[in-house]
């Protein structure tokens, strides 16, 4: 018998935001397959013309609870490229360290509390504490350094407060660094495990082929600031991120999309993995392997595996921070910022992918005009197309509407959507 | 302002020195948020199970995949700002016996009623959708605009350990109490240098304590997101303001930030509170 089904995810559950999916298969035919999203905006761009730019930070650190401190930096490099400020290499390289733990945060939060549970037979990370115990434990023990790495270097992992326009407005002890550092060397045994862990987990056999964009690597795993580029061949400049978004709106989502050679593109960790495979720490290159995930990766389920590969890469590389940190001299915390009139965009990787914030400042340091450009804006696209693909493969094999029920929605919570922040 | 213990349903009982304690079923719902707060739950890992042990756990659609709707605790995530928000705040009123706002969103609407100071959802849609029509319901509010709050938790984020506290005095059925004084009596108890020593604008004199002077900690001014303390001395702030060099434009930029100065601000006058 032809397969018919109706399924209605509403909305989808273990994901940042309120997005619904829903699948109508007719006789073995895909007649819909849809990504809804129906967050509430906020209109962080409109609220932010005329503040002063030094303040831009600290709001737009509040687009995202999640992803706050890339939003943070992001904002703060916006402001340093309109007025021209060069950050010293003890900032640049503190930036880069809070990012690191932002990421191992975010990353460890999705892996463990949200996608986890799919594979494990679960509805939520709560049963887990008394079915995995080991698995729970060392999820909070990795968390809780990278949200303890926050703090140090931040203030506090949501909404940090030390990083501000020009530095940061308080210095880590260098004991505190080290003890850091210290805690970073031991977690390599539970990020074998994590390796471990997901590699022993099933994803579906399904590719799309899809276009990548994210920053590009020039010597180095790239996160802050630098040229854009897509697997497609596309490479442009930070400024001209607006031939990278193209951004446009679709009656069903609250969020804008975005396009570029294709009618959607993917962005994140899978993203950044198989763009700059070659940079990433040899022992990030050694998870990948373990995992299956080779570039270019086409499977989007893979970005669980794209996330753990990266988890790997941010610990060994904080570790290189640290010890730069501490063999160099101290430097001043901050510089003194005088606002300007210009234009500055900044492009960084926030744990779901490259993020965008540009304003326009005027001669009295006030913003005038603002834009945000968000991973999972520039995701809702793929999804909806993947979401489309991975239906019609449903449906050609004949799967039960519960099995595809539960393989729609693994498919989505793996580009681990923050979807408030998307409809900013 | 808390009447705590009121009409709470044990949905279990956990026992604590011999002492029979309820395990009442919460819910978290979020509305228009960067859903911060709800993170900062999960935070606190060496504690974190234990202290979800103090509850049985009925929604919690950010990490969770079951969901009732049985349930005697609310909290509330980010305020109003859309006619399906406030439908899915009463229906968690109806159930809950305690609905607690949750942070600066839901107790004043948060950085999110900026939006209203520069013509509502009409205008501010304009300049990021274009023509692109928004559903949103002109302005953002904060949820006590709409049902009755039996708790607020302040807070940009909320502070863990407050809310630890908070939820285990609202647990054992022990009143919850909010500091009265302003956030300048803490951040001098930590003997953390004036902000306005560093030269920074700080809005420590009038906001309400209680966070452990998180942001003059670490050395950057209060923006006031805990609200007003009682008796919070506006016409004062001002005045030592100006003595140390900021506008009166720029103290109001800061008041606005959060919605907690709100009833200060919409009279129109800077005078006393």
């Amino acid at each position: 018998m032809r397969l018919s089904c109706d399924i209605e995810v509403k909305p989808l559950t273990r994901v940042e935001g309120y997005g619904n999916i829903s699948i109508r298969i007719r006789d073995g035919r895909v007649e819909e397959a849809k990504w809804e999203v129906v967050e509430t905006p906020r209109f962080f761009e409109a609220m932010l013309a005329g503040r002063r730019c030094g303040d831009a930070p600290l709001l737009c650190g509040r687009i995202c609870g999640i992803c706050s401190v890339s939003h943070t930096l992001a904002s703060i490099r916006a402001v340093e490229n309109a007025c021209g400020l060069v950050p010293s290499r003890q900032t640049s390289d503190l930036r880069l360290l809070l990012n690191h733990f932002e990421t191992l945060q975010s990353h460890i939060l999705h892996l463990y509390f949200l996608a986890a549970p799919d594979f494990l037979g679960q509805g939520s990370v709560f049963p887990l504490v008394k079915t995995h115990p080991d698995e729970v434990q060392r999820a909070l023990r990795l968390k809780m350094l990278a949200n303890d790495g926050c703090d140090i270097i931040g203030g506090r992992s949501v909404h940090p407060v030390r990083a501000v326009v020009g530095g940061f407005t308080v210095l880590p002890e260098k004991k505190q660094l080290s003890a850091l550092r210290q805690r970073l060397e031991t977690a390599a045994a539970d990020l074998d495990a994590t390796v471990e862990l997901f590699a022993g987990f099933s994803v579906p056999d399904f590719t799309r082929e899809t276009e990548f964009v994210s920053l590009k690597g020039e010597g180095e795993y790239p996160f802050i600031g630098g040229r854009l580029v897509s697997s497609d061949g596309v490479v442009k400049e930070e400024h001209e991120y607006l031939d990278m978004t193209n951004e446009y709106t679709v009656p069903h989502s609250t969020s804008k999309w975005t396009r570029l050679s294709r009618q959607s593109f993917a962005v994140g960790a899978l993203a950044r993995v198989n763009n700059n495979f070659a940079f990433l720490h040899p022992r990030a290159r050694d998870a990948a392997s373990f995992l299956g995930l080779a570039p270019v990766c086409h499977n989007p389920f893979m970005n669980n595996a794209a996330q753990v590969v990266e988890c790997v890469h941010v610990v060994m590389d904080a570790v290189a921070i640290i010890d730069r940190l501490l063999a160099a001299d101290p430097d001043d915390a901050a510089v003194r910022f005088e606002p300007r009139e210009g234009v500055g965009v900044a492009a960084l990787e926030a744990p779901r992918g490259v993020l965008y914030h540009a304003y326009e400042i005027d001669g009295s340091g006030r913003i005038r005009r603002a834009d945000c450009v968000i991973p999972t804006g520039q995701n809702h696209a793929n999804i909806y197309h993947d979401l489309a693909a991975f239906a019609e493969s449903c449906a050609a094999k004949g799967m039960e509407d519960r099995e595809i029920e539960h393989l729609a929605q693994v498919l989505v919570r793996a580009y681990d959507p923050c979807i408030s922040c998307s409809v900013h | 302002m808390n009447e705590s213990g009121r009409n709470i349903r044990p949905g279990g009982e956990r026992n604590y020195l011999g002492v029979a304690v309820p395990r009442p079923r919460v819910a978290f719902l979020e509305l228009t948020s960067c859903e911060g707060c709800q993170l900062q739950i999960l935070n606190r890992e060496a504690g974190l199970f234990d202290f979800l042990d103090l509850v049985e756990i009925a929604d919690f659609r950010e990490v969770m995949t079951e969901r009732s709707e049985d349930y005697e605790i609310a909290f509330v995530e980010g305020c109003i700002s859309r006619d399906d928000e406030v439908e899915r705040l009463r229906s968690a009123r109806e159930r809950a016996s305690q609905l607690v706002a949750f942070g600066s969103c839901a107790c004043f609407g948060g950085v999110n009623q900026l939006v209203n100071r520069i013509g509502g959802h009409g205008r501010a849609g304009k300049v990021v959708y274009g023509d692109f029509p928004v559903d949103a319901r002109g302005v953002s509010e904060p949820v006590s605009s709409f049902v009755q709050v039996d708790l607020f938790i302040y807070g940009c984020p909320v502070r863990k350990e407050e809310v630890e506290k908070i939820v285990t005095d609202l647990v054992l059925g022990r009143p919850v109490v909010y500091p009265s004084y302003p956030l300048c009596m803490e951040c001098k108890a930590e003997e953390n240098i004036c902000l306005f020593d560093l030269g920074e604008p700080c809005l420590g004199p009038v906001t309400m304590a209680g966070c452990g002077a998180w942001c003059p900690g670490n050395r950057v001014g209060c923006w006031g997101c805990r609200g007003p303390a009682r008796d919070a001395n506006m016409e004062q702030l001002f005045a030592v303001m100006e003595r140390h060099g900021f506008p009166a434009d720029m103290v109001m930029e800061r008041l606005e930030c959060f919605g907690g100065f709100n009833r200060y601000l919409d009279r129109g006058s800077t005078g006393t509170g």
